[in-house]
């Protein structure tokens, strides 16, 4: 397969596109990655053209072909590439690993920006709902290395990009993941061993910045 | 067909128990139905689904899933009869999309229609009907969202149909416009009167007295 026939629309500190990235990378798909250089201002002509009703960035063209939404696409991959598969292959294991991936695409992201877009009181309210997340995906987790067992896939892809906004949050809340959930600590050192994730992930330092910079258009203190 | 212990936790007037009755009627699953007081949540919800504490729960072989869209897929994966997915990745991906659109995009709208105060109630309807548009760009000439039998898409969206009709009468409204969504209108009324469809929704009167009670107490306190 040439290099040509993957290709995905990126943005760097996206945590969405980083599960695209992960999942091809795990596949071992050869892809061409494109940055959406203005995502915020003038967005590319492919962009629009591919993902006409959202206009966000990820977006997957297999030989062409459009797709968005990073679960969707994360699920096509693995549908399309089956090995190694990043979903188990019983019926019930697989509907719990959408399950928790749905939960965690619905609630983690939110929560742990929450803390850094707060200010005053509503900071520690952030903090309660954020660690609150944690623990009950603490609870899914249980005793098991991966969310799906000992094998790295579909659920921990959907949610280690995440974690590189951690550390901004961290700051800014004063309190650190490590001391109030060492379980979820634990997991995303063992995700950060896998070359997938160490290659595709941003340097959480530089999402700090970002975080600043944000921060200050946005008047917060 | 047997379902081999399927149970249904569900509220009879929620759009998301339908929609996983419709997928296991589709299927010919028996099931147990067990009705939830709701707000009175039963010790068995909060057992079976923590996380969020909604129905539906579907149990089968005494194992728990939550979240209506997750059971639907695994309705299809477990019982291969009437697939409600393609076979075929592209295609999957697509109805997924098509699913996840109508549901944050048309549902919400629907619903920010219903609880709208007077004079925000024809930008969001028109909002709603923009969405609804899109929706219908998926549908095109099909007869259903899956081509010639109805698919995920036919099953997940359906509701809508319903709900937003009823909404219309409450609050006086335009959603399902006949000139701005010929097709997607028509859809609507062929899909609703499957007889497999029809069967499982229930009578209209009541979901509209419910609705009505609903819209009372959401739009109380509102000044």
């Amino acid at each position: 397969m040439s290099k040509e026939d993957v290709l995905t629309l990126d943005y760097w500190c996206s945590p969405f596109c980083m599960r695209v990235k992960i999942g091809l990378t795990e596949k071992g798909v050869a892809y061409e990655s494109r940055e959406e250089e203005d995502l915020f201002g003038e967005k590319s002509e492919l962009l629009l053209k591919s993902n006409p009703i959202y206009q966000k960035v990820p977006v997957l063209l297999h030989n062409g072909k459009p797709l968005s939404e990073s679960m969707i696409i994360l699920s096509y991959i693995d549908e399309q590439w089956p090995s190694p598969p990043l979903l188990p292959s019983c019926a019930y294991a697989r509907a719990q690993a959408r399950f928790w991936a749905d939960y965690i695409d619905k609630k983690l992201f939110e929560a742990v920006c929450g803390i850094w877009r707060s200010q005053g009181e509503a900071v520690e309210v952030a903090k309660k709902g954020f660690i609150e997340v944690l623990k009950v995906l603490e609870g899914a987790l249980g005793e098991k290395d991966f969310f799906c067992g000992d094998t790295f896939g579909y659920v921990d892809i959907v949610a280690i990009p995440i974690t590189i906004w951690f550390l901004a949050s961290e700051r800014y809340g004063n309190f650190q993941v490590e001391t109030e959930c060492p379980k979820f600590a634990a997991w995303i050192k063992r995700c950060l061993q896998r070359e997938s994730v160490s290659k595709v992930l941003t340097d959480p330092e530089k999402i700090y910045g970002f975080v600043g910079v944000a921060r200050k258009m946005q008047g917060i203190e | 067909m047997a379902g081999k212990g399927v149970t249904l936790l569900g509220y009879w007037g929620s759009p998301y128990t339908l929609r996983v009755r419709w997928a296991l009627k589709l299927k010919g699953v028996d099931y147990e139905y067990v009705e939830e007081d709701l707000p009175n949540k039963s010790a068995l919800l909060l057992k079976y689904n923590p996380a969020h504490k909604k129905i539906p729960v579907l149990v089968h072989e005494g194992k728990p899933l939550a979240e209506s869209l997750v059971i639907i897929e695994y309705i299809d994966e477990v019982w291969k009869n009437n697939p409600l997915l393609s076979q075929d990745p592209y295609g999957r991906a697509e109805a997924r999309f098509w699913a996840k659109f109508a549901d944050e995009k048309c549902g919400p709208a629907i619903m920010r229609t219903f609880v709208a105060k007077e004079d925000e109630k024809e930008n969001v309807a028109r909002e709603a009907r923009e969405n609804l548009k899109i929706l219908e760009s998926y549908l095109a000439e099909k007869p259903f969202f899956g081509g010639e039998t109805i698919g995920f898409v036919d099953i997940v969206a359906g509701w809508i149909g319903i709900w937003a009709r009823i909404v219309e009468e409450i609050v006086d409204a335009n959603l399902m416009d006949a000139g701005n969504t010929p097709l997607l209108n028509a859809w609507f009324d062929n899909f609703l009167e499957l007889p497999a469809i029809k069967e499982c929704v229930p009578p209209i009167d009541q979901l509209l007295e419910h609705n009505k009670s609903f819209h009372k107490s959401l739009t109380a306190t509102s000044t």
